[in-house]
């Protein structure tokens, strides 16, 4: 196997065995999700209204719980320095990292959304665009979280600073996101807020690996 | 760069800056002075009667806020390509005072949105995205501050000014693109006339020496600082 794809299946083993991170993040999710109709009333019309946006800030936040673990715990125990020293860039390391938390966090949420979005009135057509939009967008919350983490590594309160860091240079993939399901539930077009997600997250994936390794680099010494 | 390296080393700065800073100081003094003059001065406006004072106030402070992220992302990328030790310091000592900017533009923004669109705030795109400006700030400052080892922030908030600095502009975008969706506010944008664009311009030339003079003070005192550590460290 090559080194990539090891990383890539430890982690996930890891996430899956571990204290279950992925189970409690899509707890957390559909935690939010009931929440959300107590403190506004159960108006069906205005969940509806409001699905797209609370799930996807819900999703968001239920990524975030599990990443400041990305970097971490290798780090504590001292295997990053070894992860480091193997002949797999760091870069790819980053990316292996990245899509690990995605395929153990994002890709859950993703697919339990419809499932939420019932929970919420919120029409089929629309409940497909927000499953499709999650399943776009999610991977670039685990990119530029994965940036945070690798920033905030060394820290004892790495994950309070976390969320400050990275929540503001998410804010375009919730606008795109959920801007993508209220078109679609207004009936209009949402090609172009897909479009404009998908390049926001191609992007992250694409550029966020360098910034993580660089950012791992400095922390472990070099 | 020739000249950029030769002003890393800080006694030539402290040199030069010695003496550029009295003359900022009183230019600053001089432009906010007079700009506020013929601000308070000027004819009301048609439109938005004596709240356009607010403006002179409002306009240069976001311009700032804007532009001081700019030099804290050119400082960073200064410190993390070429390892120029001042431009560390000038990053951190850059971002309360850009921080400050954001606050005091959202200030005077909802200020004037009171009279103007009757409410304090408005899910306006400028607004709206310059409330996230100031969150990029405070989780830039919280990095600084939590890391102890100092070379090591210097890098690590590099690079996160650095993302951010390719962030804001996707960001803007993003939040104009939702606001449109939305159907928020929209101001009607006329030609200014001479009679404010003078004290604008004053007010605008005020904030950069005003900028520029507190910027070198806090850059002077961290290195005052540093070398009072090493002393310290030496005893």
């Amino acid at each position: 196997m090559s080194p990539f794809v090891t990383l890539l299946s430890r982690d996930i083993r890891l996430a899956a065995r571990s204290g279950g991170s992925a189970a409690l993040a899509l707890s957390f999710f559909a935690l939010v999700a009931t929440l959300m109709p107590l403190g506004v009333g159960a108006d069906l019309h205005l969940l509806a209204r409001i699905a797209g946006g609370t799930l996807w800030v819900a999703a968001v936040l239920a990524a975030l719980l599990s990443l400041d673990r990305l970097f971490q715990g290798d780090f504590e125990d001292g295997s990053l320095d070894l992860i480091a020293l193997s002949p797999l860039p760091l870069e790819l390391t980053a990316l292996a990292k990245i899509t690990a938390h995605w395929l153990s966090t994002g890709l859950p949420l993703t697919l339990l959304s419809p499932l939420l979005a019932l929970l919420f009135n919120l029409p089929p057509p629309a409940t497909l665009m927000l499953f499709v939009s999650l399943l776009v967008g999610t991977p670039a919350v685990s990119a530029v979280g994965a940036i945070g983490a690798s920033l905030t590594l060394s820290l004892k309160r790495g994950g309070l600073i976390l969320p400050l860091i990275i929540l503001p240079l998410l804010s375009p993939a919730v606008i795109f996101g959920a801007g993508a399901v209220s078109l679609v539930l207004d009936q209009l077009g949402a090609q172009n807020a897909l479009g404009l997600l998908a390049a926001f997250a191609f992007a992250a994936v694409l550029l966020s690996p360098f910034a993580a390794a660089a950012s791992v680099r400095l922390n472990l010494g070099g | 760069m020739q000249f950029l390296f030769r002003y890393a080393n800080p006694h030539e700065f402290m040199r030069l800056s010695g003496r550029i800073l009295p003359f900022a100081a009183i230019g600053a003094a001089l432009c906010l002075c007079v700009g506020l003059f013929l601000g308070f001065s000027a004819p009301p406006d048609y439109q938005q009667g004596r709240t356009v004072l607010i403006l002179f106030i409002h306009v240069p402070a976001a311009t700032m806020a804007m532009g001081v992220y700019g030099a804290i992302a050119v400082c960073s990328l200064l410190s993390l390509v070429w390892r120029h030790p001042l431009s560390d310091i000038a990053a951190r000592a850059a971002a309360p005072l850009g921080a400050l900017f954001t606050v005091l533009g959202l200030i005077t923004g909802s200020l004037w949105g009171k009279p103007m669109w009757g409410t304090y705030w408005v899910w306006d795109a400028r607004l709206t995205s310059f409330l996230l400006l100031l969150f990029i700030y405070l989780g830039y400052m919280a990095l600084w501050n939590a890391m102890e080892d100092e070379t090591r922030a210097a890098r690590a908030t590099a690079i996160l000014a650095l993302v951010g600095a390719v962030n804001i502009p996707i960001i803007k975008f993003s939040v104009e693109w939702w606001n449109t969706l939305h159907q928020g506010e929209s101001i009607v944008s006329g030609k200014l006339a001479p009679v404010f664009l003078a004290p604008l311009l004053l007010m605008m030339a005020g904030y950069g020496l005003l900028f520029v003079t507190l910027w070198m003070i806090r850059i002077r005192t961290a290195i005052l600082e540093r070398r009072a550590r090493t002393l310290m460290q030496a005893n």
